[in-house]
């Protein structure tokens, strides 16, 4: 059987391991057990693909399955992986392992949550495995589906607006993928010969040049929406701001991702023509989003929406490296994929911590936590460093080499964009360093903050474990890009020519 | 005629068997009526499993005024399941101290609407489609009306018996005009003369469409929807939006596909405007229905707005997924009336704030609630994602990707209403939710048959391919 496949079939054991199981604590146990061999799982799966790699296996996708599924319309359960979906997948088992660690105490139908929860990640893992874009768009919308109860029922604030809001957004967002991918479908054969669903089939042949320029908008937008593209990133800081830690963490830490994910490898990757005509407009609407974002969270008094907007401003810039469309911007995507997945989710987890103790989110409300808290401080601050791309972390590897790769292109509108977007460094630095200093220094402004205890084993587990993926990819950037280049270049082959 | 053919006539045959021993038994006293429910359930068991026997199909009889292919006999086999599935779950209500009197007369009226949808799908000839038609439409109305100390309940049958008129009426139009054109009404002579009569054979298809679309309930034609929806004894509403919507559709589909194949640019233009037009206004009206019947009423309007979607493509693609969405569409709606009738059964209530809190004491039953409605809105991993996936690529195939972002944007319409449901069940908060239910053993077989329905039609591929390879 495919390995790839587990990754499907652990998360579907644990769901039926949990609703097998009594109380609170063995269903959390159940599913700490499920995601860790999950995790696992992932690290035995980028090893064997790195000794694969070194063996000569050169191919494009490995671990390669196909069954047919549906004749008729020719769509296939196609599996498989190249380097630039095994980081991502690697970035689902860790945030996943960290936010069961993260919601180790929800009280409140705690098996609902958990299962809710694995779905959720099932979903993602099964997108970044598939390699047809019926499945493929399958698993988005299984992924996206379990947040309106995830946030409707154990969200926080104006939960049920935030809950429909995100759900509604997300799903028209699918309306209008689904108009690309019927598209894509009936253009795949211009030759004749059946007409097929599969990513790396379509990708050998042409697509005819209006249907590229009348696809390609419905297909980077609908997948674009996830990933907070300017206008249409309304969605994402009510949705994360209302959304319980862990599942603030899985949305922005990974399927925002997705999004990404699939304006690439989707849109752009099978529509190269219409990718370099209208990249234009939509490297307009990511610049705007990386600004927009950033100052938007300097105005932001709570936390989340603080950190809902700088997920904002950071996803927009992987779109807009990936809209480079050069090698170094778009490993520099990539980077920033996984480096804003990790640090995004640490911070939605410590904001989950704090609030547990504090039960307020305001910043004027809160001060002086380093002396109460000083381990949830402490990694507060890292990830603020991480954010704001302090050399030795994830975010200066990634937002160096896209912004490196953006300079690269000579002419004044690409620079114009790339120094406008530059810009959102500086005002990062602003509203990280005033979160910090507002937050975590100065004297404590509540009485009863003293009596708060630091963080807990889980906590820390949970925190520790993206604190060290965090500075593994800011120390050793390496093993990752060596992981990503080497599709990324066939792809950006595929896309330049 | 040759005896062997009375096989081709199997389902009619012991359908009207079954009608004949309705009658019979309620003539009984009344301690036999009390097991009436549970013999016409295993009776109509063994018809449904009888309809899957395979034996040769193709047959003309009685001077082609009636046929028999596959296609139809699987036709009339989905409309049995749903029956069967309905007969179970509408068990406890005929149970019910009030009606068990009648139980007899509801089955004989019930059962001949039935009859009348197999003639319907299985006419030759537009008289024999037109009597088919009478016949499951009459028994209709008196079902509809079937609490008829309810002033609602009798409003509901005189609305339908009125509306039911009227559609007849512009239907019999357009079948006359039909004849004064082709001389004939029998389906092979009509097909074989090809497209005629101009501009008057299009506006004599456009009756004959638009008295079908009533009992679809397309828009402009659905204006009784909703108020006999409601009006109706919850069991009858159930049958009305899934096995007399089914043969509707079945019908118009055999006609249109099958007959009047030289007509595809009008009809399936005609299919694109009552589509778009249905979608939207069901969706407009179901977003602020309180009462779930009423509710459900805007819903399956829309529905039928996607099922037209399948209309535009005049190839067998749009034939395989039409059935193919009316299969899983009845699994849903099934569910979604079943979980409905057993809360309607207990404590008598229908409103969507109802089910506040219903999550709490019900767990199972929200849960079925929770994924047929996911299979209404077309999201995974439930069949309806599938049947509503594969009618987008039979509208895409012709080009009109306009209509199908339509479609899909509507479908995204119809995920927040379903959501709202969703939402009273699983998050708003309510002191006392409904009481749990404890099942009877009919409501739980109900239950677990369309579950499995949803759950697993879309993954079987297999089933879909049936369908292709009996359209042909």
């Amino acid at each position: 059987m495919n390995p790839l496949l587990y990754l499907l079939i652990i998360p579907g054991l644990t769901v039926a391991g949990i609703t097998l199981v009594k109380d609170m604590k063995q269903v959390r146990l159940v599913a700490a057990v499920g995601m860790s061999l999950q995790l696992l799982w992932s690290f035995v799966l980028l090893y064997w693909f790195y000794q694969l790699r070194a063996a000569g296996h050169t191919e494009e996708m490995l671990f390669v399955s196909s069954t047919t599924w549906y004749e008729a319309f020719n769509i296939q359960y196609k599996f498989g992986v190249d380097g630039v979906s095994m980081a991502m997948i690697l970035l689902t088992s860790i945030v996943t392992f960290a936010g069961i660690f993260a919601s180790w105490q929800v009280a409140v139908l705690t098996r609902e949550f958990f299962i809710s929860l694995i779905i959720l990640a099932g979903g993602v893992f099964g997108f970044f495995i598939s390699l047809d874009l019926f499945t493929m768009f399958l698993f988005y919308e299984v992924a996206v589906i379990p947040m309106y109860l995830l946030i409707g029922i154990w969200g926080s604030g104006p939960k049920e607006y935030s809950a429909m809001k995100l759900t509604l957004m997300l799903m028209g967002g699918s309306a209008l993928l689904m108009v690309g991918l019927l598209g894509i479908y009936f253009n795949s054969a211009p030759d004749g010969g059946p007409l097929t669903f599969d990513l790396t089939e379509i990708a050998r042949i042409h697509i005819p040049r209006d249907a590229q320029l009348f696809f390609f908008p419905f297909t980077f937008v609908g997948f674009g929406i996830l990933g907070a593209l300017f206008p249409f990133h309304t969605w994402s800081p009510d949705g994360h701001a209302s959304a319980p830690t862990a599942v603030s963490m899985l949305h922005a830490g990974v399927l925002m991702k997705l999004g990404g994910y699939g304006c690439f490898r989707v849109a752009m990757y099978l529509m190269p023509e219409a990718a370099h005509e209208l990249a234009w407009i939509f490297l307009i609407l990511t610049t705007i989003s990386v600004v927009y974002g950033a100052f938007g969270a300097i105005w932001q008094k709570d936390l989340k929406y603080i950190n809902a907007y700088s997920s904002v401003s950071h996803c927009g810039l992987v779109l807009f490296a990936l809209l480079m469309m050069n090698e170094t911007a778009t490993t520099g995507a990539i980077l920033q994929m996984i480096s804003h997945g990790l640090m995004t989710a640490l911070f939605f987890a410590l904001i989950g911590m704090i609030y547990g103790r504090t039960h307020t989110r305001m910043i004027h409300e809160m001060g002086g936590l380093m002396k109460v808290i000083p381990f949830l401080s402490v990694v507060y601050v890292i990830a603020g460093l991480a954010s704001l791309g302090l050399p030795g972390l994830s975010g200066f590897v990634a937002e160096m080499t896209i912004f490196v790769g953006s300079f690269q292109h000579t002419d004044t509108f690409h620079r114009v964009a790339t120094l406008v977007a530059a810009s959102s460094i500086v005002i990062t630095a602003v509203y990280i360093l005033r979160v910090v200093g507002v937050l975590l220094l100065g004297p404590v402004k509540n009485e009863h903050f003293h009596e708060l205890k630091d963080a807990l084993w889980f906590e820390k587990l949970s925190g520790v474990t993206l604190v060290v993926s965090i500075a593994a990819i800011g120390l050793a950037p390496l093993w990752l890009s060596n992981l990503i280049r080497e599709p990324l270049g066939q792809m950006l082959h595929h896309l330049i020519n | 005629m040759n005896w062997d053919q009375l096989f081709f006539l199997r389902h009619e045959i012991l359908l009207s068997l079954l009608i004949v021993f309705e009658l019979v038994a309620d003539l009984s006293d009344s301690s036999a009526r009390q097991s009436l429910v549970n013999t016409t359930i295993v009776l109509f068991a063994g018809l449904t499993v009888a309809g899957f026997i395979p034996l040769a199909n193709e047959a003309s009889l009685f001077g082609g005024m009636y046929a028999s292919d596959d296609l139809r006999i699987l036709l009339k086999n989905i409309l049995n399941v749903s029956t069967l599935v309905f007969l179970l779950q509408s068990a406890g209500w005929l149970n019910q101290s009030q009606n068990s009197y009648k139980t007899g007369s509801f089955y004989l009226l019930l059962f001949s609407t039935l009859l009348g949808m197999y003639l319907m799908i299985c006419a030759g000839d537009f008289i024999m489609l037109y009597l088919g038609l009478e016949l499951a439409t009459i028994p209709l109305t008196l079902l509809a009306a079937y609490d008829h100390n309810l002033r609602r309940s009798a409003e509901a049958g005189i609305k339908l018996l009125m509306s039911s008129a009227v559609s007849s009426a512009v239907m019999l139009f357009g079948l006359s005009l039909m004849y004064g054109i082709y001389g004939s009404l029998h389906f092979s002579e009509m097909s074989q003369q090809g497209a005629m009569g101009g501009s008057l054979g299009v506006l004599a298809l456009t009756f004959f469409i638009a008295g079908l679309g009533f009992k679809l309930s397309l828009v402009p034609f659905h204006l009784w929807t909703a108020d006999v929806y409601e009006g109706s004894p919850l069991p009858v509403t159930m049958y009305f939006s899934v096995v007399s919507k089914g043969a509707a559709l079945f019908t118009l589909m055999l006609v249109l596909y099958r007959v009047f194949g030289q007509f595809t640019g009008v009809w399936s233009l005609l299919s694109y405007a009552l589509a778009v037009l249905t979608m939207l206004i069901g969706n407009l009206f179901a977003l602020r229905q309180k009462n779930l019947k009423r509710f459900m009423a805007f819903s399956s309007i829309t529905q039928a707005g996607f099922m037209m979607l399948g209309f535009v493509n005049p190839e067998a693609l749009g034939m395989n997924t039409i059935i193919y969405f009316m299969l899983i569409y009845s699994f849903s709606n099934l569910a979604v009336f079943g979980v409905l009738s057993i809360i309607h059964n207990r404590y008598g209530k229908e409103q969507i704030e109802d089910l506040n809190g219903f999550y709490k004491t019900n767990p199972g039953l929200s849960l079925i609630l929770l994924l047929a409605l996911f299979s209404l809105a077309g999201i995974p991993p439930v069949a309806g994602f599938f049947g509503k996936f594969f009618l987008f690529t039979a509208a895409a195939s012709r080009g009109l990707y306009f209509l199908v972002l339509i479609a899909v944007l509507n479908a995204t319409i119809s995920l927040y209403y379903y959501l709202l449901v969703v939402k009273a069940m699983f998050i708003n908060p309510n002191d006392q939710p409904l009481p749990a239910v404890t099942l009877t053993g009919a409501e739980r077989l109900a239950l677990v048959l369309c579950v499995l329905g949803i759950v697993v039609i879309g993954f079987m591929s297999s089933i879909y391919g049936y369908i292709q390879t009996v359209v042909g």
